[in-house]
């Protein structure tokens, strides 16, 4: 087995593997700026809103991730109008394209999952608010949409582990990333077993780092949905029963 | 002086008229409680009150002033002025049946919310404010704890003080004890009693005649969308004059 | 000549579906030898499924295929090298294609089984049980049946990533709709076109499927039984 080979070249999958995390938390930034607007259309009772957004993310889901890549790369290239236009010097950069490519990627399929979690809250939250006489962009901003991004952690998480696969297939559109890394290798050495088990694993790591990550975030933000027992060790200390008695009775005059 | 009245207010569902001309004032000090059977609309009635529901026809006015109406799309009237909208409500707190309070704010959270986005108080104000009135419901050592946390009455007695909080003209009540066990239900009526004590103006959709008759100024008795009979507790409760009334004490004595 | 190219794209759909039912079988097959390894008392065998879960969540479908289709020849020549043999595997790219994707969806296909076995409602094998049914109809006549009710929904949408991930096989040589829009694209410089009437293709696959689940689900009246968005 060769993996002297790998080991030497170590400097190529690093840098892969930097433009790989580049790529991800990119796509990451453009997704989510675009699915929380997306999301509250989609769920808007203006057929207006709604339709031309749902539209959308089935054209999107509905779209390998390969050929996203090679549109926005290859065919938004193409077009003249494009070239010409202000787009033109970034739709030339790769690694570019490929960031749009993969936010526009999950931008899509997390618009339809915060969608869904924006349709299971729970109506009353939304209508307390309304009673108060908060105005519409603020309900959003501190109620709705912070309940919907906790609901929506597992599946989001999900849906980060797919994102990292998808960075993967950067390598056709010429951006190195990991992936491309293990190819140039494989391409120049002739061994493939080698350096594919090799990404294979650090892959294997990054995943399970992601996933550690949201456990994390799922331990801090849904700490409100957590059985009693284990938050009250952490409240207030408990204070005697005539105590609390003696608070009530003052209450009641 | 009055602070929230509505005149010959109707409310349809499609077809069926659920509120058929009801006109009520709250002036400073009330406290009027609405009883009925199920579909009698007392539920409706409130809800028409802050604009929760779309009123077919009707006046509504807060301390004097109209709210601006006009007909919309569905056929009902919805406010044309939403900043007059907004701020009537921010003089007017609701306290609701299944409690709403936001399950990802800790109950000092909840308290402090309306205080500081709608009525602009600093955080510090605001702070002070939900401590005073969390102490006046006697939730003040559960203040940081989430609502999934706490018990029934606790949730509803923490709504009470996020309603308290905006110090409110009128607080309207509904059905404020119906989802609760039987044993929570003492503590939240004996802080609403404080609070009527205390001189509050409320309005108490309410199935407890307890409360009614002896914490309320005024009952109004709802059947099927009319105001069936009306006026002191004491009065129509013990000395039902009409018969239908007769009958609901009847089926609602245990 | 355009109007060639456009039907080339068009009947790549054939090798794209013939490789994405390839893979489904192939996914079918590990995602039951999973499940049953899963519902089994062995520990030991559940760890194995817990592995193989981790490791198809760990890897990209590229990567595994890439190993696949290169690797595991070049382990094969290697250690014919070893013994002084010139060993050579040549894995056709549709068998590799199938062989990686039925892997990584068979983990999914399993997740999908476990759940539709868990939500058959127990009193259901209770009642086969105190009827007197030996395990094996219970299996047979209760679980299976009940099973594919409740899987129908996870399925399809396995079934539909399915499809879309056979656009990664293009790189390796397999002559699907991606592929050959590629090609397309290459020959004639109009790479917008034929990129979206790549893409109009994998959408048509992905409405036919679901207007197909929703002719399936009525018949087994999923609706009434999960409730589920």
């Amino acid at each position: 087995m060769n993996w002297q080979i790998v080991a030497e070249n170590w400097q190529m999958f690093a840098s892969g593997l930097a433009t790989t995390i580049v790529l991800l938390l990119g796509a990451i930034v453009i997704g989510l700026l675009t699915a929380i607007p997306l999301s509250l259309m989609r769920v808007s009772k203006s057929r207006w809103l709604s339709w031309p957004v749902a539209s959308l993310t089935f054209v999107i889901r509905g779209a390998p991730v390969v050929i996203l890549l090679y549109l926005v790369y290859f065919g938004l290239g193409q077009l003249e109008l494009v070239r010409e236009s202000f787009l033109g010097p970034v739709l030339a950069n790769a690694t570019l394209c490929a960031v749009i490519a993969l936010g526009i990627s999950t931008a899509g399929y997390t618009a339809e999952i915060f969608a869904g979690c924006i349709q299971d809250l729970p109506h009353g939250e939304i209508e307390a608010a309304v009673s108060f006489g908060m105005p519409r962009m603020k309900i959003y901003r501190y109620v709705l949409v912070p309940a919907m991004f906790r609901r929506a952690l597992p599946q989001y998480a999900n849906e980060i582990i797919l994102l990292l696969h998808a960075t993967s297939l950067v390598s056709l559109i010429t951006v190195i990333d990991l992936t491309g890394a293990a190819r140039a290798v494989s391409a120049l050495f002739y061994i493939s077993f080698e350096p594919y088990l090799t990404i294979g694993a650090i892959y294997l790591v990054l995943s399970m780092a992601t996933q550690r990550v949201f456990k994390n975030l799922e331990r801090r933000f849904l700490r409100h949905l957590r059985p009693r027992e284990a938050n009250q060790a952490a409240a207030a200390p408990s204070i005697p029963a005539n105590v609390r008695e003696s608070t009530h009775e003052q209450t009641l005059g | 002086m009055s602070k929230l009245s509505v005149e010959n207010l109707h409310k349809k569902f499609g077809t069926h008229e659920v509120l058929k001309g009801i006109s009520l004032e709250a002036s400073t000090g009330d406290v009027i409680s609405l009883i009925g059977s199920s579909g009698s609309g007392k539920s409706t009635l409130l809800r028409c009150m802050n604009l929760l529901e779309a009123p077919t026809e009707g006046r509504i006015f807060s301390s004097r002033e109209e709210l601006k109406l006009s007909r919309g799309r569905c056929g009902n009237l919805v406010a044309s002025d939403l900043r007059q909208l907004e701020r009537i409500r921010s003089k007017l707190a609701m306290v609701f049946q299944s409690f709403n309070l936001w399950a990802h704010m800790t109950v000092l959270q909840n308290v402090m919310l309306a205080p500081v986005h709608v009525q602009g108080l600093s955080k510090e104000e605001a702070n002070e404010r939900a401590e005073h009135y969390l102490q006046q419901v006697g939730l003040y050592e559960r203040r940081d704890y989430y609502p999934a946390h706490l018990s029934g009455g606790q949730q509803q007695r923490a709504a009470i003080a996020r309603a308290l909080a905006v110090e409110p003209d009128v607080m309207l009540f509904d059905e404020p004890t119906s989802a609760l066990d039987p044993e929570l239900i003492g503590e939240v009526l004996r802080v609403m009693q404080k609070l009527a004590t205390d001189g509050r103006t409320m309005i108490v959709v309410t199935h407890e005649m307890g409360f009614a008759r002896n914490v309320s100024n005024h009952t109004i008795f709802l059947h099927q969308g009319r105001i069936e009979e009306e006026g002191d507790p004491a009065e129509i409760l013990d000395r039902p004059a009409s018969p239908r009334l007769q009958q609901f004490l009847a089926g609602s004595r245990k | 000549m355009f109007s060639d190219y456009v039907a080339m794209v068009l009947n790549g759909a054939w090798l794209t579906l013939g490789l994405a039912a390839s893979a489904l079988a192939c996914s079918i097959a590990f995602g039951m030898v999973a499940t049953t390894f899963k519902v089994s008392n062995s520990r030991a065998l559940h760890r194995v499924v817990d592995g193989y879960t981790q490791v198809v969540r760990g890897i990209p479908d590229l990567v595994l295929m890439l190993i696949v289709f290169y690797g595991i020849p070049d382990v094969i020549t290697s250690l014919g090298s070893l013994f002084g043999k010139s060993w050579q595997l040549n894995v056709p790219a549709f068998v590799a294609g199938s062989l990686a994707l039925g892997f990584i969806f068979g983990a999914y296909m399993a997740e999908t089984f476990r759940g539709a076995l868990l939500a058959i409602p127990v009193g259901q094998i209770e009642a086969a049980t105190a009827f007197g049914m030996t395990p094996t109809q219970v299996w047979t006549l209760v679980r299976l049946p009940q099973m594919v009710r409740y899987a129908l929904p996870g399925f399809t949408n396995n079934w539909l990533t399915l499809v879309k991930g056979t656009a990664v096989v293009s790189v390796i040589g397999l002559q699907d709709v991606t592929f050959r829009a590629k090609y397309a694209a290459q020959a004639t410089h109009e790479d917008f076109a034929f990129y979206i009437v790549s893409l109009l293709v994998y959408l048509a696959l992905s409405a036919v499927s679901l207007l197909g689940l929703r002719r399936v689900s009525t018949r087994y009246r999923i609706g009434a039984a999960s409730g589920a968005r």
